[in-house]
């Protein structure tokens, strides 16, 4: 069974596209990221799979079950945290917790006291008077203290401090150890190079890549920098590039041996070779499919 | 019951406000009643003659000079578009506020089901109406036994049920109206309170408005033409218990449907 798998799954609002054909498979047990620029899709994927808004085609599960016929039990091993999270003003912190938990039917308050602890929220504030970042905690908890099966995660670290962020994957960690699965969406590429085993990218609506990280970022292609160089070699296969007044650097991918051929033509001092970052990886696929 | 009980928390100084309002302003208009008798004698008979004015508000039918002609006008002008407005208000908001203050996607994301939410939230709506209303009716008798009037109960209940099947009926059909809108709303559930509260009026002074009475709620709830007939016009009664079941009918089967935006 897979955390989630969407076939041909296509969402329009009228005729304004919002996701079309994506065929997306998460396993059990991993961490996922969606990358993408905004508007690309990523929320309208998550809030079609949570059931906020109706597909248009194609099919999709989520934990084995149908994400139409199933809502309700799926719901239930899913903990949503949404990218900008809004609650009920004039409660505080420990109620709307509770209410959440309640709502499932649970008590989570144990739990719920530890997570808040760790990620430093004060549960008798009124959630009306607390910060951007703070706000995203009570959402992180919200999304948490039930132990589900699959993290659903929209844009989970806009807004909180890089120390925060430590401890909140630390957290998504020890739940994968505990076997839940996290899909998370970001544009921050860093991160998801950093904390997920495979990742899917995003482009107007379609899925044009899914692989492991590091096969995204072991496919062939090389950021070349030269030091001391005041121009380009000529040869195919060169993108993203950065002329500076120290030397040129850009992204290669073809035969090492042409590239090595072509660089003999020019003058520099130095040249260093090295695998791409997420970054370069996603602009290499983005500038490439858009071509 | 987790959202019913939460739906009443979150409107509970609203609620409070209104049933306050209402029933102090019913309750002042009953005690001045002993000081305002003689002028209402005089009024009366003054009212009978003025025609169109006092066929607009029924007045004509009725004799203001006792205390239960008096009521039934008081009751109509304070609880009947009072309650009527109060309706709308918590109708109108009930599903779409949840859009308005982008709190839907957190409601929703849990496993509560699209209609299970419509139900609690309309058992709020309603219970929120009764509970206006029995305090409404609680001060009214209070005052009236404080001013040694007799109450005739059988009236008094009938007013009331009146203005009380109005209030659910509007609220019923603004519900509806809020599976449809994305927060907002409350222009429209106002207008449409007052649009109905004028339809009456329009009916009683012109005979060819007729028609209007088989739409406003405001014919089967008059104070003053259930004082005068004794019961609730049941011919008006049925389209408007009609009106409440397709405004209910319509949240439910919206409300399932309906893409929750970001």
């Amino acid at each position: 069974m897979e955390a989630i798998e969407t076939k041909r799954l296509t969402k329009f609002y009228g005729r304004a596209r919002g996701i079309e054909d994506l065929d997306l498979t998460v396993h059990e047990g991993e961490i996922f990221g969606f990358i993408g620029p905004n508007g690309a899709g990523k929320s309208t994927t998550i809030r079609t799979l949570l059931g906020l808004i109706k597909k248009s085609g194609g099919e999709a599960s989520v934990l084995g079950m149908d994400i139409e016929k199933k809502k309700g039990k799926l719901l239930r091993e899913v903990g949503y945290l949404p990218s900008e999270a809004a609650f009920y003003s004039g409660m505080k912190v420990r109620e709307v917790l509770e209410f959440s938990a309640k709502l499932r039917g649970r008590d989570c308050r144990e739990e719920a006291k530890r997570l808040s602890e760790r990620l430093g929220l004060d549960m008798a504030r009124k959630v009306s008077e607390l910060s951007l970042g703070n706000r995203k905690k009570v959402g992180i908890v919200a999304a948490m203290q039930h132990k589900p099966r699959l993290y659903i995660l929209d844009e989970p670290t806009s807004g909180l401090d890089p120390l925060i962020q430590r401890e909140f994957f630390s957290l998504l960690e020890e739940r994968r150890a505990e076997g839940a699965t996290v899909f998370l969406s970001s544009h921050v590429l860093s991160e998801i190079g950093r904390y997920c085993d495979r990742a899917g990218i995003l482009r107007e609506g379609r899925l044009i890549r899914e692989d492991s990280v590091d096969k995204l970022t072991g496919t062939g292609i090389k950021r070349v920098t030269l030091q001391g160089a005041s121009k380009l070699p000529e040869i195919d296969g060169i993108r993203d590039v950065k002329l500076t007044e120290s030397g040129a650097s850009f992204l290669y991918s073809g035969r090492a041996d042409a590239l090595i051929r072509a660089l003999a033509a020019l003058e520099f001092n130095d040249v260093t070779l090295t695998d791409p970052d997420v970054e370069d990886v996603f602009m290499h696929y983005y500038e490439k499919e858009g071509e | 019951m987790t959202i019913f009980f939460h739906e009443l928390k979150r409107d509970r100084v609203r609620l409070i406000v209104w049933a306050a309002a209402i029933a102090f302003m019913l309750g002042i208009s009953i005690i001045i009643y002993p000081q305002m008798t003689s002028q209402l004698e005089g009024m009366g008979d003054m009212f009978s003659e003025m025609g169109g004015f006092s066929e607009a508000f029924n007045m004509d039918k009725i004799n203001f000079g006792e205390f239960r002609g008096y009521f039934a006008v008081e009751c109509g002008n304070v609880l009947g578009l009072g309650g009527a407005l109060f309706a709308a208000l918590i109708g109108i908001t009930a599903l779409s506020k949840e859009e308005r203050d982008r709190t839907a996607e957190f409601l929703l994301t849990h496993p509560v089901s699209r209609s299970h939410v419509t139900a609690q939230k309309l058992l709020a709506v309603m219970a929120q109406v009764l509970i206006l209303n029995a305090a409404v009716a609680l001060v009214a008798v209070l005052a009236t036994l404080a001013i040694g009037e007799s109450i005739d109960g059988k009236l008094f209940f009938n007013v009331f049920l009146g203005y009380l099947l109005m209030q659910l009926e509007i609220a019923c059909v603004t519900f509806g109206l809020s599976a449809f809108i994305r927060g907002g709303g409350i222009g429209i559930g106002l207008g449409l309170a007052f649009v109905l509260y004028f339809m009456n009026i329009l009916a009683n002074l012109t005979d060819s408005a007729e028609f209007l009475r088989y739409i406003t709620p405001f014919s089967y709830a008059d104070g003053t033409a259930i004082v005068s007939s004794g019961a609730i016009e049941v011919k008006y009664l049925i389209p408007g218990i009609a009106y409440a079941l397709i405004g209910v009918a319509a949240a439910f089967i919206k409300y399932e449907r309906k893409d929750i935006r970001a």
